[in-house]
């Protein structure tokens, strides 16, 4: 099924990485950086997605819930109880995980799967982002408005650059996690699960544990990704972190890369960086390049089921001697 | 609390519901069918109710009148939506529909904004301002119209269902895809009628909803999360479970914002739809599957 060992694997990582490391160096201009922060972002927050929705077969259609809980975590603490931004990140980990045990939690108790379990995560998001709109400690539906002081130390970059190093390291991490995934023995039970969870129980796994814990573990990328999301725009409001269009764009992202690959989010993602951009660049139309987004899901799950990811794999078998990989 | 309140709360609360029974009934039937779950439903309706606003403004057509058109219209959209796209690209499966109907949404969405750009539209008719008496509060004629024809229309499909042979090939398909291919049934002919008639059923709703309600690329949105609650609360499948679910979800919202506030109160919606999902999941209506 996999065209490259797991020795490859982590040389390609690494190789990306330096890549990674040397793109802001050489494309210096704030445009490419900006860029190169939001690919990034997105392959971050995709593979949040992916992890649950493409290693464990759990689609989700309110990712979001993840993603704002912890914009909303890391933007309290340091708003409201004067704690340093950077303890946003291991906040915003934390309340990502907390949110995804209680979903799993209940939906899986329930013995929710597929179009159901969609359905509940998009509900989860909703009441969250009512609750945000309600309350006085989110602002409400004003949002917060994280007052900008530019230094390292307080989280805020003075050079864009900043943000996209720090960026790199978290996406590299994530990537790093669905490495190890693919080949841990957790990921091996959670692949069962996606194929065939009676299947799976029937061999001896605890489907409900796994998938609690896979929730979890995407719950607190998801979070993180929403504190970094926070501290580079430095806004947050309910309909921003909560409403369903990033929790789609998490789904596409991973969807259109290749769900349940290693690197699928990260080619979902810079696609769809180029993809807007370009269309932004020859014809300013709203709505244009999440049209072609549209499109491509269509086409990539009529024609490439595995995502975009299958046509390196095809080129790599086809190169590679039987039995060779 | 004044009970004059609490009865205008009712009322409020079950045209609400009328409404949300309009737009979920086609849903359900698509459910039923093809047990996938159309994430488009709501940028089709937004499609059907850009449609009726534009034979207004500019063919000068009444709404209620738009019927005529909007319905057939609908229904061949979706049949050859699903005969060209759908059902064609999917490869059978259920998820790829899901995911499906869901590139399906975000293009429709977005080639309205950028044609219609973001900004909302109403219409304004000569009865859009006429109110009824119920008891000791006043209603808005259309209103009450939309909520008389959704009932109108549930029942007409129930029983189009329940005794045409269209209907009884539908119902086969729905218990049993291989079964009904053996006797003879084509059935992915039937799961493009039942699509058709899915989104007919939207024409409909576009045509009561227009006069009431306001129309924008997003407006599908406002009622996606809702339709869905309908559809899960009644069962999937069932008309009378979508009247119903309608009505429960109409007066949720109803009493939800007088006892929570506005913002607040929308909760309701979603918390009955996470607990029918967590204790009932078949719905009040459904079978168990």
């Amino acid at each position: 099924m996999n065209a490259l060992s797991r020795r490859q694997v982590w040389l390609l990582h690494g190789g990306l990485l330096l890549v990674g490391i040397v793109f802001p160096l050489v494309f210096r201009s704030s445009f490419m950086v900006n860029f190169g922060f939001l690919a990034l972002f997105y392959a971050f927050i995709g593979q949040s997605w992916n992890i649950a929705g493409g290693f464990a077969g759990q689609l989700s259609f309110g990712h979001v819930v993840f993603f704002g809980a912890g914009a909303y975590a890391s933007t309290i603490l340091q708003m409201r109880f004067g704690f340093n931004p950077w303890w946003g990140l291991p906040a915003s980990a934390l309340a990502g995980a907390v949110v995804g045990w209680v979903v799993a939690f209940l939906s899986f108790r329930a013995g929710l799967k597929g179009s159901y379990f969609a359905l509940i995560t998009l509900a989860f998001a909703e009441v969250l982002r009512i609750v945000a709109n309600s309350v006085g400690i989110t602002g409400g539906g004003l949002g917060m408005l994280i007052p900008g002081k530019a230094s390292a130390a307080n989280f805020q970059f003075p050079e864009r650059i900043g943000f996209y190093y720090v960026m790199l390291a978290l996406t590299a991490g994530s990537i790093a996690i669905a490495v190890w995934l693919k080949h841990s023995r957790f990921g091996a039970q959670l692949a069962a699960i996606r194929e065939n969870e009676d299947a799976a129980r029937a061999l001896g796994i605890n489907a409900f544990r796994e998938k609690i814990k896979v929730l979890m573990l995407s719950g607190a990328i998801g979070g993180v990704g929403g504190c970094m999301f926070a501290q580079y725009y430095l806004y947050i409001d309910p309909t921003i972190v909560f409403g369903i269009d990033k929790s789609i764009e998490m789904l596409l992202v991973s969807m259109i890369g290749g769900a349940g690959t290693v690197f699928g989010p990260l080619i979902g993602s810079l696609l769809l960086a180029v993809v807007s951009d370009v269309t932004r660049a020859l014809v300013n139309v709203q709505g244009l390049s999440l049209v072609l987004y549209g499109a491509l899901l269509i086409v990539i799950i009529a024609f490439l089921p595995n995502g975009l990811v299958d046509l390196f794999r095809r080129r790599a078998r086809r190169g590679t001697p039987k039995g060779g990989a | 609390m004044d009970p004059s309140i609490l009865f205008a709360a009712t009322i409020n609360g079950l045209l609400i519901g009328g409404i949300y029974t309009l737009v979920a009934s086609g849903l359900t039937l698509i459910y039923g069918v093809l047990h996938i779950i159309n994430f488009a439903h709501g940028s089709m309706l937004m499609l059907a109710m850009f449609g009726v606003y534009y034979l207004l403004t500019k063919l000068g057509v009444d709404p209620y009148l738009s019927l005529v058109v909007m319905v057939p219209a609908m229904y061949l959209l979706g049949y050859f939506l699903y005969k060209g796209v759908i059902g064609r690209l999917s490869n059978g499966k259920d998820e790829n529909i899901l995911l499906i109907t869901l590139g399906l949404s975000i293009v429709i969405e977005n080639v309205a904004l950028m044609i219609f750009k973001g900004d909302t539209r109403t219409i304004t008719v000569a009865y859009s301002d006429k109110m009824v008496e119920l008891g000791s509060t006043l209603v808005p004629l259309p209103k009450l119209i939309s909520f008389i024809a959704a009932m109108v229309l549930c029942a007409v499909l129930g029983l189009l269902i329940r005794h045409t042979d269209t209907g009884k090939a539908i119902r086969a398909v729905a218990r049993e895809r291989v079964g009904a291919r053996l006797v003879g049934i084509d059935v992915d002919r039937v799961f493009a009628v039942a699509y058709g008639i899915g989104l007919a059923t939207l024409g409909a709703a576009a045509c009561l909803l227009m006069p009431i309600f306001y129309v924008s690329p997003s407006t599908g949105n406002v009622f996606i999360i809702v339709a869905f609650t309908v559809v899960v609360l009644g069962g999937m499948g069932s008309f009378l479970g979508a009247v119903v679910g309608g009505l429960i979800v109409g007066l949720t919202e109803s009493f939800g914002g007088l006892f929570l506030g506005e913002s607040l109160g929308q909760i309701g919606i979603s918390l009955i739809f996470i607990l029918i999902l967590l204790f009932r999941p078949s719905g009040l209506f459904g079978a168990r599957r």
